[in-house]
């Protein structure tokens, strides 16, 4: 039986705490007595058969009629699936969409059905490589129909490509791909990762553009978003929610197949890193010994190249499909049960350790702004109620930050840090001057559209990500950051724990109480 | 030292037939001739019937010395380093569908399930390829199962059957009770199977229907069947064929399939041929082609066009361009010298 989260008093006993630190880690002592560490709750059983637990979801969906039911001959199906940026760390072969894709198309076959495509929906993400999209999809798939022109990535910026099924009551544009608008069935497969995830971001978000996502992708939408992982209290999930209700009026009939994995994140031997430090054996601390000594030796290059080929023993904990609401409520009760913790009051820092990995630098960089947006944006909102942290409390995040941006898949994300960043730090400034010559710029667009580049628009939302909890601290510092990355971004630099603890005493006075984020694996904070 | 009885034998009987400026040969042979019991096998007197000794070979031959530790160390260092390399060098192999055994990946500390796998044979680089291609953990513990009358009639081949490729001695017209418990009491012991189902390599390079001693043993053991096929192992050394012609392979794994409720083998027999009729059509075409005309049944038969004669060959011959052996590698570019 799994071991529920849990949240460990620091005491003398204590063992130091692991920490992030981007492609490599390090053990923290923190003040005894007035600091605690949230542990994720340890990975459920998955389903043993996984193949029949996706033919049965298919021929028993929810408040829907059977997948099959749905189908008939000479239709126009689309199915459409989550890009590259879902599961983290990218899990071992075969991945579950394909194991779902192969389902439908098994159904669709002993219907007839001939007119199939599939599309990656990814909005506005950078388009996947063929390894990642035969990874995803696996080769079967792929080979079928790749050749032909039946599998192909969603293109935002296609002025042929969108279609516009109205607007919202609160005036949001509804737009999304052409191919999946005009289908007599759309099948959306997804995976959820976070609560945050599935229901109608899936379609609304995944399939459409820069018209849609502009009316909940920015500053206010997310400063009202408390937290995303919070469907109830999320403007996000409300804006999404009122746009499926257009998708659900004027758009195609949606299957909804919603997957949840578990908290297995990390094989042999990085194990130990999802372990309780005070249960490392002499194995996992030589493990740590070992690879900690390595990664400081190791260039940077290499330690990005190990780390991004590390595939995720995820397991597939459920599976629910039908339509799309019903689906997603299902679908979030079985996030939540894997993981939610318990955690009592807020506190005056929270301290997190920043991975080598966030959704958009999947084989890529981890640059600045999205060391941000993983510490303030994902890290900082993974609460449910109240946030961790008080309001004018301190993050205390450790990373690397270099300066280093992915040139091809971050164009626009060098020009965000380096113009952007030196005028301001401000959201709502930088979304009102800037967004919409970034957004426009045909280069930028040209790169989404035939290279690999995230639109030109991306680290906007990334910044905007972080609003929030920029809102909401008296001070974020960066322990062991590039001091004039850590600057540009509006941080403060620091060298140790001690020293972050010594400047964040000028904000929350010489005896903070501190919480320690241990993700990953992730845990959503059920904050009373 | 003096020379032995018989050869002094021989030569007094040389000197008696004067066999001078004879040859050698037909003096030791007239000499023999000459030579009585103890020196020669008795007759066998009239009347007498004497016992037949059962022969060691063939379907008796043991295998057990094969399966222990110093026999599966050299194995592996035979499979892993000269097999494996003759086999990429001759058929080039492409291994698809490993996936589909993902769910029957052992955990930490666990052994691995038994598994039949049935691949279709054209080819004794059928064995190598599976071999290859099988994965681990089961290719470190699989016994294959081999023609007793074919690998098994002398004590050498048996004994490098046994040795190279962990063979054991299958009856391929019958599946015999001895067989049959002997093959339960490998699974039992953890170890997983490779049989050929069509009993012995294709004759015409078409396949062959399959005989059901899988699908029993599978009945019997409970221990899954793994459809596979191989493509392009014919073409490079087919039956009949003197010389290898160095080509490129495909081997494609199938979903891992069990008896259902109520299923007699002989529908399961049907069952498995399907199977691995339809993986033959996903590495001739594509996934989603096969899959479409798997729901209407009408997968190519890997037993070929009914007529006969030489439309048959010659249909055999447009199959296999649809396939790895019709694949040929791109030629060099060759850029002119300007010097």
């Amino acid at each position: 039986m799994p071991r529920p989260g849990f949240v460990l008093e620091v005491d003398r006993s204590t063992p130091p705490t692991l920490f992030w630190r981007g492609e490599n880690f390090s053990l923290e002592k923190l003040p005894a007595g007035r600091s605690r560490v949230i542990y994720a709750p340890e990975p459920l059983p998955a389903i043993k058969d996984v193949d029949a637990a996706i033919r049965h979801a298919l021929a028993n969906p929810i408040d829907s009629d059977p997948l099959k039911a749905l189908m008939f001959p000479g239709m126009k199906l689309t199915i459409a699936f989550d890009d590259i940026s879902l599961p983290l760390p990218k899990m071992r072969r075969p991945d579950i969409r394909q194991r779902v894709i192969e389902a439908v198309l098994d159904t669709a076959a002993e219907v007839g059905v001939d007119d199939v495509h599939i599309i990656a929906a990814l909005a506005l993400h950078r388009r996947m490589t063929e390894d990642e999209l035969r990874h995803a999809l696996g080769d079967r798939v792929y080979d079928a129909f790749a050749p032909r022109g039946q599998l192909y990535q969603h293109d935002a910026e296609d002025p042929n490509g969108m279609t516009s099924l109205g607007q919202t009551p609160h005036g949001e544009d509804v737009e999304i791909n052409k191919r999946a608008a005009e289908s007599d069935l759309l099948v959306y497969v997804n995976i959820n990762l976070v609560a945050m995830d599935g229901g109608w971001k899936s379609t609304a978000t995944g399939l459409s553009s820069y018209r849609s996502l502009r009316h909940h992708h920015n500053v206010n939408t997310m400063r009202q978003s408390r937290s995303f992982m919070d469907q109830h209290r999320s403007e996000l999930h409300h804006s999404n929610w009122r746009m499926g209700k257009v998708l659900k009026e004027s758009g195609p009939r949606i299957f909804q197949i919603e997957t949840t994995i578990n908290t297995d994140t990390f094989p042999a031997p990085f194990e130990f890193l999802s372990k309780r430090e005070w249960e490392w054996g002499a194995k996992e601390r030589a493990t740590y010994l070992a690879t900690t000594k390595a990664l400081n030796r190791t260039p940077v290059k290499l330690a990005r190249k190990i780390f991004h080929s590390i595939e995720a023993p995820h397991q597939m904990t459920s599976i629910q499909c039908g339509e799309v609401e019903a689906v997603h409520k299902v679908t979030t009760e079985n996030v939540w049960k894997q993981q939610l913790v318990e955690v009592k009051g807020q506190t005056d820092i929270l301290t997190m350790g920043i991975p080598f990995i966030s959704p958009y630098n999947v084989h890529s960089i981890m640059n600045p702004i999205l060391v941000a947006c993983m510490g303030l944006g994902y890290y900082f909102n993974m609460y449910k109620g109240k946030p961790l942290v008080r309001e004018g409390g301190v993050v205390i995040m450790t990373h690397p930050t270099y300066p280093d941006f992915h040139p091809v898949h971050h164009p626009s994300y060098i020009d965000f840090f380096e113009q952007v960043l030196a005028d301001t730090t401000d959201p709502a400034i930088i979304e009102a001057k800037y967004e919409k010559q970034f957004a426009e710029d045909e280069w930028y667009k040209h790169l989404y559209r035939t290279g690999y580049a995230y639109h030109g628009v991306h680290p906007f939302y990334m910044w905007y990500w972080a609003s929030h909890a920029m809102a909401h601290l008296g001070r974020t510092i960066v322990v062991g950051g590039d001091p004039r990355a850590v600057r540009r971004l509006g941080f403060t630099p620091a060298s140790t724990m001690n020293d972050a603890l010594e400047i964040a005493s000028d904000v929350v006075g010489r005896s903070p109480t501190i919480t320690h984020l241990h993700a990953p694996p992730l845990m959503v904070a059920d904050v009373s | 030292m003096k020379g032995s009885q018989p050869l002094r034998e021989m030569r007094l009987a040389g000197r008696a037939i004067g066999a001078k400026g004879r040859s050698m040969t037909m003096r030791a042979k007239r000499a023999m001739g000459s030579v009585g019991f103890p020196y020669r096998a008795p007759e066998v007197p009239a009347g007498v019937t004497v016992p037949e000794v059962p022969s060691k070979l063939e379907a008796n031959y043991d295998t057990a010395w094969a399966r222990e530790a110093p026999a599966r160390a050299v194995r592996r260092i035979m499979q892993a380093g000269p097999l494996r390399l003759f086999v990429k060098v001759v058929a080039d192999p492409e291994i698809d569908g490993l996936d589909r055994l993902a769910d029957y990946r052992p955990g930490k500390d666990e052994d691995p399930p038994s598994l039949i796998f049935t691949p279709n044979h054209h080819s004794h680089l059928d064995t190598g390829l599976c071999l290859m291609a099988i994965p681990e953990p089961w290719r470190s513990k699989i016994v294959v199962g081999a023609a007793a009358d074919y690998f098994f009639t002398t004590r050498f081949s048996a004994a490098a059957s046994a040795l190279m490729l962990n063979a054991i001695p299958i009856d391929r017209e019958t599946v015999s009770r001895k067989s049959s418990d002997f093959a339960k009491q490998l699974v039992d012991e953890g170890w997983s199977l490779l049989l050929f189902p069509e009993g012995g390599r294709s004759p015409d390079g078409w396949g062959q229907p399959f005989k059901g001693g899988a699908a029993y043993l599978s009945a019997r053991t409970g221990a899954p069947i793994v459809p596979v096929y191989i493509d392009g192992a014919g073409a490079i050394f087919g039956k009949g064929m003197k010389r290898l012609k160095p080509g490129r392979t495909r081997v494609v794994f199938g979903h891992p399939i069990l008896p259902v409720d109520g299923e007699n083998t002989r529908r399961f027999n049907e069952r498995i041929e399907q199977s691995v009729t339809e993986l033959g059509d996903e590495a001739l075409s594509d996934w989603w082609g096969a899959r479409q005309r798997a729901a209407e049944r009408k997968n190519p038969a890997l037993t070929g066009p009914e007529y006969r004669g030489w439309r048959r060959q010659w249909a055999l011959s447009e199959h296999r361009k649809l396939g790895k052996a019709g694949q040929r590698t791109r030629q060099k570019r060759t850029w002119p010298k300007f010097d």
